[in-house]
Order: structure tokens, then sequence, then C-alpha cells
């Protein structure tokens, strides 16, 4: 699909043929243990956390920009009226007043959920975020907090994001010990994960893979329930090369590696991160232990990108059992760009290159 | 012989009439239009002045005739884009300008081509009475390589000699344009800059940040608030503790301005501009404006707010309508001379339509170049690292 876009310059017709998307989402299996279940895509997954946690939680607030009326993304749809316009209400465009608004709640003591409109407007709250919410605890010796806190945002590339729709900052705050930063890869993990992050003590970032409000639909538990931060999901066993990612490129994992089974021979394991701050060192550096091999995909820049950091550990702990270099299939060191999105992700394709390189190593 | 005269006007005039449709009207004698009117213009509510510009405003025709081409332009070029968008050859963002074309005629017209002006998102009007034409901003909303930003920018990235953008992030253009003008104040050129943002922007925190430096020291800026009462889907009263945008800078006078009116917007521009050039520091006008179409092309526009309200705005305030009328009832053109000028313009439009669709898309290369300004090439690392560009720039 690559050749074909730079080809055909002068075949195109009139109307621009539609860009399809750079993965397919592979829902994962019904759970059983949570109870009943219902269809859920992945901003109704969100709708539904969000639901379950204003309902058990009487100091649970959710502000941000447009959440009244449901959300530019539809994540807060129907619960203002069931909850109350004191409980869900609307900020002026204001990032750094909004989280810092929401630092000053949550240590007050009640439960802030803020939403920030796109990962892409994160950057004015940068300093309330880093100097101030990460710090809270020990520059007070513990007698303060900002654990309530949990900062929601839609977050990567979504066809036609172009600068400042598209990013993924998560790499800036994984910098920032004192913070959370949490990536589901669909509506199930998505439920778990962010009540996960409203309950625990500290606080968190919520990024929300956009591309995936609509696509991603799966049956998805209604009653709460909660998957553990940190841990990272073994969601495909194999013994030839580990793949790491989180988020969207989860789904171009595993369609790498069926590919990889199929044309190679080789058999991926798939490790999905789900937690990137603080990252579950342990089952990487496990599997690495086992296969010889690791491959991290992101979309963020490759310089600076989260997976130098999970390199560069694991070259750490592993070092005599690497059969080749690590490799990072990740997106180039260029701002996110409008019209050159489909080159610059780190699509299937380039994932398999990267594979059959190590292979061969 | 007046007579005569009489005699061979109306047989003239029969010869025109029959000949109208193929158009020989410019054989007409335009010597029986009025050169100059004065028209009455709003007075706009002050803050922090003893007097605020004219109520009276003086319009030649050929003043009158290049704000309607400007404006009708602007508008047929949005119309444009809207088409071209729901035909999905325009993708990503792009946020349409049409209703508030008077602001960006108004504004243009009362400064020099050698001030400066920055804007947000809603940038396609002041792109084009910067000195873009049109063929270029439909290519760079295409994503073309004969767009204004080489097809890299988009909707919200398009630039000019003095112009700035073209700024995706709300609020984030007031510093910069408080910094331009402290640029103009240090080389001493007499150049102000206009720094424009929205109703929702007024809220953000840098922009009084900026307010406090631009007074503190002076800076010949501009800020002009395009207030269109919706930041997104979110009306004004239920954003802003206070809606008199003019008066949100407190210590900087202000003027509010009724921006559907191109004549008022350039009187009110033109003495914010002298205020600035004199020396006295910054100046903030509120033009209150309108926008038929939604806060972009993925908004309606009718979920929050009714059908009813645009169509009134549009009967009764259109800027366009009401230049042309005003015209018209002085009798400084005529209605076929409007006509003439929407067929070019119409056709303009077309041409550009035409370049944008069919120009080349940019080169694979230029995904990496100027990102920095390096004089060795740049290698760019990859999605692998066996996969490097070469950045230019």
């Amino acid at each position: 699909s690559a050749v074909a876009i730079t080809g055909c310059a002068c075949s195109r017709t009139k109307t621009q043929r539609r860009h399809a998307a750079h993965f397919t989402f592979q829902p994962d299996p019904v759970p059983s243990q949570y109870g009943p279940t219902q269809k859920m895509n992945l901003f109704q997954s969100i709708t539904s956390a969000l639901d379950n946690t204003l309902a058990s939680d009487p100091t649970a607030v959710i502000f941000g920009e447009d959440v009244a009326f449901g959300g530019v993304f539809r994540c807060t749809v129907g619960l203002r009226d069931k909850y109350g316009k004191d409980r869900v209400f609307n900020t002026p465009l204001c990032e750094q007043g909004i989280v810092g608004f929401g630092i000053g709640v949550a240590v007050a003591g009640a439960t802030a959920i803020a939403e920030i409109q796109f990962a892409d407007y994160i950057f004015p709250a940068f300093d309330q975020i880093v100097n101030e919410a990460a710090k809270y605890r020990y520059r007070s010796g513990n007698m303060f907090d900002c654990g309530n806190l949990t900062i929601r945002a839609p977050w990567g590339c979504v066809g036609h994001g172009s600068l400042y729709h598209s990013q993924s900052p998560e790499a800036f705050f994984a910098h920032c010990p004192g913070l959370k930063v949490v990536i589901p890869r669909s509506p199930i993990q998505a439920k778990g994960l962010l009540l996960s992050c409203i309950a625990d003590k500290n606080p968190c970032i919520f990024f929300e893979p956009k591309i995936l409000y609509r696509a991603a639909v799966e049956q998805v538990p209604e009653d709460p329930y909660t998957i553990p931060l940190s841990q990272a999901e073994v969601l495909q066993e194999g013994s030839d090369v580990t793949l790491v990612a989180w988020g969207t490129q989860i789904h171009v994992l595993k369609e790498v590696a069926s590919m990889a089974q199929e044309k190679l021979g080789v058999s991926c394991e798939v490790i999905d991160l789900q937690t990137i701050l603080p990252w579950d060192i342990e089952t990487v550096c496990k599997s690495v232990v086992k296969t010889g091999r690791l491959l991290i995909s992101h979309e963020a820049p490759v310089t600076g990108g989260f997976a130098s950091e999970i390199s560069s550990t694991v070259q750490e702990e592993c070092f005599l059992n690497l059969e080749a270099p690590i490799s990072r299939v990740c997106g180039y060191d260029t701002p996110f760009p409008h019209i050159f999105e489909p080159f610059y992700i780190p699509d299937k394709w380039k994932c398999f290159e990267a594979i059959k390189k190590m292979i061969n190593y | 012989v007046q007579n005569f005269i009489t005699v061979m006007e109306t047989l003239f005039q029969l010869v025109v009439f029959v000949f109208q449709g193929a158009r020989v009207v410019v054989s007409r004698s335009f010597a029986d239009f009025t050169p100059q009117a004065t028209f009455d213009i709003k007075k706009c509510d002050l803050h922090r002045l003893e007097e605020g510009p004219p109520v009276k405003a003086e319009l030649t025709r050929e003043q009158g005739l290049q704000y309607y081409r400007t404006m009708q332009t602007v508008r047929r070029m949005e119309l444009k884009a809207d088409q071209l968008y729901k035909q999905k050859i325009i993708r990503g963002f792009c946020h349409l300008y049409d209703g508030q074309e008077a602001c960006a005629a108004g504004i243009e017209a009362a400064i020099n081509p050698s001030d400066h002006l920055i804007t947000a998102y809603r940038a396609h009007g002041y792109t084009y009475t910067r000195g873009v034409s049109v063929k270029e901003i439909l290519a760079e909303l295409t994503g073309r390589r004969g767009g204004v930003a080489k097809g890299k920018g988009g909707s919200m990235h398009m630039y000019a000699p003095h112009f700035y953008g073209g700024n995706g992030i709300v609020g984030a253009q007031v510093p910069l344009g408080a910094g331009i003008a402290l640029a103009c104040q240090y080389q001493g050129n007499n150049q102000v800059c206009v720094t424009l943002y929205g109703d929702g922007a007024a809220n953000q925190g840098q922009l009084f940040e900026s307010y406090n430096m631009a007074a503190l020291w002076k800076l010949p800026c501009i800020f002009i608030c395009e207030n269109n009462k919706y930041g997104m889907g979110t009306s004004v009263e239920r954003a802003a503790a206070s809606t008199d945008y003019y008066k949100r800078g407190d210590f900087i006078p202000g003027l509010r301005v009724d921006g559907m009116d191109v004549l008022c917007v350039r009187e009110a521009a033109q003495f914010a501009a002298d205020h600035c050039r004199a020396g006295k520091g910054p100046i903030i006008m509120e033009l209150q404006t309108y926008r038929y179409h939604g806060h972009s092309m993925s908004d309606p526009g009718v979920s929050y707010r009714t059908r009813e309200e645009i169509q009134e705005v549009r009967s009764k305030s259109d800027p366009i309508s009401m230049l042309k009328e005003r015209m018209l009832s002085h009798n400084m053109a005529s209605v076929e001379e409007f006509k003439e000028i929407d067929i070019e313009i119409r056709k303009q439009v077309e041409d550009a339509t035409q370049f944008a669709t069919s120009d080349p898309e940019p080169p694979l290369e230029e995904l990496c170049n100027h990102i920095f300004s390096n004089n060795p090439l740049l290698e760019v690392r990859g999605t692998n690292p066996w996969s490097k560009l070469k950045s230019v720039s």
C-alpha cells in the first residue's frame, strides 16, 4: 500500500481514495470472571467506568472542556443528567487551569477526574503535572498528596490528525517520578485500567487511543473491575522474538506476529506493557531471556521515545541473552506530519522487516 | 442640444439593454456613479479611552469594490473548501471563516502590508488578505506541493511575509504577537502587530501574561478578540465570567466594534493602529462577529445554536450584503458590476480548485526537511535503525 500511494499521483480520481487504517482491531475473548457483559466500544467502556465511579464514590467529579454534553468523543455521555451538574461540569478553555484546579480538588480529598481534550493540548498543563502533582507527596513528606487525581486524554494517531491531534506524549511524562502513565489497548482493558487509576493513590495520566474509540468493540463487563497497574500482559506466547508495544500498536504487532509465523516460521511473544510508568521490567526481561530478541514499537518519535528506556534496561539486565540488537520501530524524528502520515507511522511492514533482520542477524 | 443628448442617452441605454445578454455593459459610461460617500457607522463602546473612532466613515467607489471583491473571494473560497472537504479531497481539520469576512477585509484596509499579523486556526481569510493567492491556499488545504506551506502545514498552518499564521494551539499565538510587537518597537520601524484570538482563547492564561508585558513595555500590539459568540460549542456566557472581552485587558484600553460592518472594523483598526504608532502602548479590540459554519467541518454547528439564529444573522447582518446594499443605495455601483465581480471570482476559485486537485503531493523527501536549520545534511532516524532520511533545511 505504501508503494501504491507514492506512484499514484497522476491517476488519482476526483474523489480521494479513503485511507485504510493501518491496523485491524483484534478483540479479546469475553471475560467470564467479572459478571454479565455488554457489547461496548472504547468510548462506551470509558463511560461505563466513569459511571461506576460516580455511583460508588460520592466525592468523584468529572471536569474538562465540553464534558457536560458528553465530550467531543462521547466519553461522558449521560453522566451529567444522571449525576448532576455539580459533579460533571465544563471548564473554560484553559488546560493549565484544569490540571491545577484538579490538583487542588484532589489534595482536598475529592476524587478528581480531569479531561484534557487532546493529549496534544496537555503541554500548558505540563508544569502543573510535573512540578506540582508528581512532587506533592514527596515534598510534603507524605503529609499531602494528590493521589485522587486522574487525568484522561485522547492519544495517538487517527489517520487525519496531523500535527496537533495525533501526538503520543507518554515519553515526556515517563521521565517524571511520582506519576503513573497508563495506556489501554481495548475496551475491556480500558475500563479495568481506568478504574485502577482512579482507585490508585497516585496521580495518574490515562491516555486513550482515539483511533480505537469507535473501531474497538468488545464484550465488556458492566460491573466495576480493576486490572492491576504496572503489570504487563503477555498476549501470545512465543519462543523466538519478543514484541512489546502499547495502545493501538498492539494490534499492529499481533498482525505482525501472525505474519512472522506464516511467512518466516518465527514464533513471537507479544507483550502489552499497559503501564508505561512504572513499567513491568520483570515480565519483559523474563520474556527476552527466553527468546533472545526484542522489538519495541510505538508511534512517538524514536529519539527519546519510551522504547529507548525499555531497550536500555533490557540490555542491562539481559545482555548475555540477546541474540540480536534490540529493535525499535517507531515514528520518524519529525513533528507528526499532515500529508505524510502513512509513511510516518510504524506500520506492520516496517515491523515485519525488523523481525526479519533480527532473525538473520 | 439637451434634447438631443437625452434622446441619444435613451437610445444608448436601449442599445445597452438589448445587448445586456452579451454583456456589452462595459461600454456603459461609469460617470454617473457616486465616487465617494459618507456612511454612519455604529459607535464603539470604549474602555479607558476618552474618545473612540469616528462615527462616520468615508468610502470611495474603488475602495468599496475592492472590499467587496476581497470579502466575496474569501466567502467563495471558504464555500469551495467546504465542498472539497465533503468530497474528502481536503482532509484533516478545516475551520471556515464565512460570516467573518468583514474582520479580515476591514483590518487589512486599515494597516499597511509592512505591518504584522498573527491569528489562530481560522486563518484562511487572513492568509488571503495578507497576499497569498486562492490557488496556493486551496492547494495547501489539499496538501499539494503548490500549497503555500509546501503541503506540509494544512489548514491551520499557512504563512506569508508579515503573516505569522495559522496556529493550532488555542491562545499560543498571543504571546508570539506581543513578541513581534516588541521587535517592531526595538527596530523602530513604526510598524504594529495585529494579534488575533477568539472568545474561547480569551480565557487562556498566556493572554493575560501577554497583556501585562505589552502594557508594561508599551508594545505596539493591537490585540483583537474575534468574538463569534461560541468557543467551539460553548457559548460565551457559559465560558467566561465577563463577556466584555474588550475590557478583559483591564489596564489596557479597549473598544468593542461591530465586526459585521467592514467600515466599522476599518475605522476602529485605523484608530487602534494610530494609537499604537503614537507610542501609547497596546490596545484591545473586540470584534463582534458571527460564523455561519460550525467550529470546524466535523461540527454541524446547529447543536448549540438554532438554525433560526444563523438565518437571522445571514439575512440581517451579512457583511457582504451590507456593503453591497450601501453601495447600491448610494449609487456607487450597479448590480451588474457586482454580478461581474462575482463571476470573475467564481472563475478564479474554480481555476484554483482545478490546480489544487491536480497538483501532485509533496515528495517523500519533504517528510524530514526543515526540522532543524542545518548546513551539512542532517540524518533523521526513521522507523528502523537502517532507514534514515536526509533532512535539508
